[in-house]
């Protein structure tokens, strides 16, 4: 169904712009313009919350941290062995598509563990990287109370993937 | 807030790469993430630029007003600050259209002009409105229909069913999705006392 949805989508842009007599080469080229710009003020952001990830990774740090949290989180039921994912999740999308990668090779993909790591990664977006881009690109510097709802979001979203993992698979 | 969560990741990564002896590998993978970065935005320059071109035509075809008007109704209650029929509506509409869809690369460019947007309806102020606060908690909460490249992975690794997440996935999605909501309005009432 994927590879139907991009050019469907396309195609009906293009197809009632040409039916409104809208010149499309140059609202398509415009456009692409205005993306450039978007682009060039995402690059530094990227760059840095890239290195700040990495450094917090590399480390050691960010594994010392999820195994403190491991015994208070499997009070509420996530396992120890998805909570390095669960930490890693809302500041890096390769880090846990990579760490998810991993536990269904240890555990196997069709272990407890395995899906309930999936429906965490599945059900969460990256926060971190989200927030930089998004406000990062129209210039925002005071972000208020964004940074809080989107991990406070990804906790719940973890809390409801243990239930849903136990209840609906 | 975003200025101590980053404060926290370099410096904690720092005390403890030298308390325990981790230092040269956080160098190496520090550079090496810096060419990384560079490499994950040329990846996303292509996308982001024919995106915005599609985008531009679909509003220059009036897709993108006459969505706004068709989600205005549904949308008006979580962005009361948005005046009436404007086009904004439209962009959230299409990029949230897109998060559902999984079309994560199509999403960004499109929920980058509406922020834009939300950012004008603000006097550019360089302080995130209500209304740009609520439309990033629902971005980083996004409902995702099918998460593919989850999927993908499971199939690389021999699931039996790699498609059985797909549910209970969406049900926890869905349910985060509503108390981003909830947390965002808890907040923007705190705020305002």
């Amino acid at each position: 169904m994927a590879v139907w949805l991009v050019p469907a989508i396309v195609a009906a842009v293009i197809g009632i712009g040409l039916f409104k007599k809208v010149n499309i080469y140059e609202t398509l080229t415009d456009g692409a313009k205005e993306g450039m710009q978007t682009w060039i003020s995402i690059v530094p952001h990227l760059v840095i919350m890239m290195a700040a990830v990495t450094i917090f990774r590399a480390s050691g740090a960010a594994g010392e941290l999820a195994s403190w949290l491991a015994p208070l989180l499997s009070l509420v039921g996530i396992p120890a062995d998805v909570v390095p994912l669960a930490l890693m999740r809302p500041i890096s999308g390769t880090a846990t598509l990579a760490m998810l990668d991993q536990i269904m090779q240890e555990h196997g993909a069709d272990s407890y563990i395995a899906k309930l790591a999936a429906i965490m990664q599945g059900s969460t977006d990256t926060t971190l990287y989200v927030l930089a881009v998004y406000f990062g690109a129209v210039g925002i510097k005071k972000t208020g109370d964004a940074l809080k709802i989107g991990l406070l979001a990804d906790a719940a979203a973890f809390l409801f993937s243990v239930l849903a993992a136990t209840w609906l698979l | 807030m975003v200025s101590v969560a980053f404060a926290f990741l370099i410096l904690a990564g720092f005390i403890f790469a030298a308390v325990n002896g981790t230092m040269a590998e956080v160098n190496e993978a520090l550079f090496q993430s810096m060419g990384q970065s560079i490499e994950l935005a040329i990846s996303l320059a292509g996308i982001l630029l024919f995106w915005t071109g599609v985008m531009k035509t679909a509003e220059a075809a009036g897709l993108v007003k006459g969505l706004a008007d068709t989600v205005q109704p549904l949308l008006a209650r979580l962005f009361p600050e948005v005046p009436d029929g404007h086009v904004v509506f439209g962009y959230i509409a299409s990029n949230m259209a897109a998060n559902f869809f999984g079309l994560g690369n199509a999403a960004t460019p499109i929920g980058l002009k509406a922020m834009r947007e939300l950012k004008k309806l603000n006097g550019d102020q360089d302080t995130a409105s209500r209304s740009m606060i609520t439309f990033l908690a629902l971005n980083t909460a996004a409902i995702t229909l099918i998460p593919t490249t989850v999927i993908a992975i499971g199939m690389k690794n021999g699931a039996t069913d790699p498609t059985d997440i797909i549910i209970p996935a969406l049900v926890a999605t869905i349910l985060s999705f509503f108390f981003a909501i909830v947390l965002d309005r808890y907040y923007a009432f705190r705020r305002r006392r």
